[in-house]
């Protein structure tokens, strides 16, 4: 005859082991808190700061001049949009199809491993870098001097990698098997790509666009010798594209450090607004996510 | 013997697709050797065989979709009609739209059944009356009544029985000539099998039909004509090359083989 004894089930809580565990994860739930503070603080000084200057001058007045008080700050605001509508036009188009070939027509050659080892240092470089390879190209070669055109051109040049990056795993992730399925109904290459697979990645795709333009919106580095800075009205003309052009960013850069207190609070509230487009472009970019088909 | 000599002509006369001395190789990796198979007409023929011997590469090597695979090479000839699908100036969409296949899981694009359906005859650039073609395709492949009230809808909302009825009806609408279906049923419940089954036996009065299934009952019930394929090892490290051993009526494969590993096979000995 065998015995068994049967010990009691009742959580000991003098063992060590449940004491561990309960210390663990009071440990790690004071990590997550540590990690918002800063998060929550940033949000909430910027909302606090910036909220006092929200009103409709803001986004229908220039800014004042120094020792001036009113104005806002729809300049930079249209000229943030420019520069970012600039860099989406270059950008985009570029970026996904490369990642087109890298995902579709390479067939994982040597040269497409190079891109992707280009794409992801590209990924890693820092802003500024983009923006003296802008002013290198087309600023201090004459070609289009300190302009809109410079500033998207160095925004481009970082919203790439992401571009490249997001649309070349969402390509990945839409089954072979679709592939197979048009090709053995007759369809060429380029109507896969085109019908199918892009469709299918589409979600994917414009998270990836989405990100890569809430980054580039916020970037202050390579827009200060690219973009410059104005305090007149942006001229949206192909003529005016090639002018200084105020953008928000460099706003908050400029404005932030001058000693009038008029020019401190545009600052501010352009921060503020950065903040929501950032957070906008996000939520539209969950959005996205969400219809996700595969 | 007179007569079965005169059917073997005509059958051979009446093939569609004929292998002679195919070799397949993924690199310098010998998949299958020496392949000589006649496919007959508007009859529906079975690959079968163990796993690893090769049934889905000869398939996929019947409408060049094994091109996607850089390192597949093939040695000796396929030809369809008498031309050489292989020949260097063949354009492998020529050959899918006229070959067309059904893969082993279904697997509808994600888009609107309608939209999945007609997707052939646009890429194609068909002429005709699409909204037409989508209901012939759907009811040859015995859709329909099942879907006639939510064409809308996107493909995925279907079961798995139907999005694979769905991918058959999706390769009709693009008119093909024959049919390729790589163990079309193996992903499916017993109901939605016998339905494809049933669907098989229409459609070949219209097209030549291929299948390749592990399953032996499937073959004694839909096939004409059964190949057996078995493999063998070559070298010591565990490689197989792929062959085909018999190649004859189903009936004859499954009561009669000439060879005792297809009779081994068929009764379950091995495999």
């Amino acid at each position: 005859m065998i015995t068994t004894t049967i010990g009691s089930l009742k959580k000991n809580s003098s063992s060590p082991r449940v004491i561990l565990g309960t210390v663990m994860t009071g440990l790690s739930g004071l990590c997550m808190i540590l990690t918002l503070i800063p998060l929550i603080a940033v949000l909430f000084f910027v909302f606090v700061q910036g909220f006092s200057r929200l009103d409709t001058d803001l986004f229908t007045q220039l800014p004042p001049p120094p020792g001036l008080d009113e104005g806002g700050l729809a300049n930079a605001i249209i000229g943030t949009l420019v520069v970012v509508g600039i860099a989406v036009v270059i950008a985009v188009p570029v970026g996904v199809l490369a990642a087109v070939y890298l995902s579709e027509f390479s067939h994982g050659n040597k040269f497409a491993t190079s891109i992707r080892f280009a794409t992801n240092v590209l990924s890693g470089v820092p802003s500024i870098i983009a923006g003296i390879f802008a002013f290198g190209l087309l600023v201090s070669s004459g070609i289009v001097g300190f302009s809109a055109i410079a500033g998207g051109v160095a925004l481009a040049v970082l919203m790439l990698p992401t571009i490249i990056r997001t649309t070349d795993e969402a390509l990945k992730i839409v089954p072979q098997e679709i592939r197979w399925a048009a090709l053995g109904v007759g369809a060429y290459n380029y109507q896969t790509v085109l019908k199918i697979v892009l469709p299918a990645a589409l979600p994917g795709i414009v998270t990836g666009i989405t990100l890569a333009i809430a980054r580039a919106a916020g970037e202050t580095a390579p827009l200060i010798f690219t973009a410059l800075f104005s305090n007149f009205w942006p001229n949206i003309s192909p003529q005016g594209l090639a002018e200084p052009i105020a953008t928000l960013s460099v706003l908050v850069y400029n404005f932030a450090i001058l000693p009038f207190k008029p020019q401190q609070e545009l600052a501010w509230a352009g921060s503020l607004i950065l903040v929501l487009l950032v957070l906008g472009t996000s939520i539209l970019a969950r959005l996205a996510t969400r219809r996700k088909v595969y | 013997m007179q007569e079965s000599l005169r059917n073997d002509e005509e059958l051979l006369r009446q093939s569609v697709i004929e292998l002679m001395d195919v070799d397949i190789f993924y690199g310098t990796y010998k998949a299958v050797k020496e392949v000589n198979l006649n496919i007959p007409k508007n009859k529906i023929t079975a690959f079968i065989g163990p796993s690893g011997c090769g049934k889905s590469t000869i398939l996929r090597c019947l409408n060049r979709l094994n091109d996607l695979i850089s390192s597949f090479k093939l040695k000796g000839r396929v030809t369809y009609h008498g031309q050489d699908l292989y020949a260097k100036d063949i354009d492998p969409v020529e050959v899918r739209k006229r070959i067309g296949m059904v893969f082993q899981r279904p697997n509808p694009f994600p888009k609107t059944i309608y939209d999945n359906v007609a997707y052939g005859a646009r890429v194609n650039g068909y002429k005709g009356d699409l909204d037409e073609l989508v209901e012939t395709s759907l009811r040859r492949a015995a859709l329909w009544d099942e879907v006639k009230d939510k064409l809308g809808e996107s493909g995925f909302s279907l079961s798995g029985g139907q999005q694979q009825r769905l991918c058959i009806a999706r390769t009709v609408a693009a008119q093909p000539e024959v049919v390729l279906m790589d163990e079309p049923c193996s992903a499916l419940d017993p109901i939605s099998t016998l339905k494809i089954e049933e669907l098989m036996q229409e459609l070949k009065e219209n097209y030549t039909i291929v299948i390749v299934t592990h399953n032996m009952q499937q073959a004694t019930r839909v096939a004409d004509m059964t190949a057996f394929f078995n493999a063998e090892a070559v070298g010591n490290k565990g490689n197989k090359v792929g062959y085909l051993v018999e190649f004859d009526q189903t009936e004859k494969i499954f009561s009669n083989p000439e060879e005792q590993s297809t009779k081994d096979y068929v009764s379950g000995r091995f495999g």
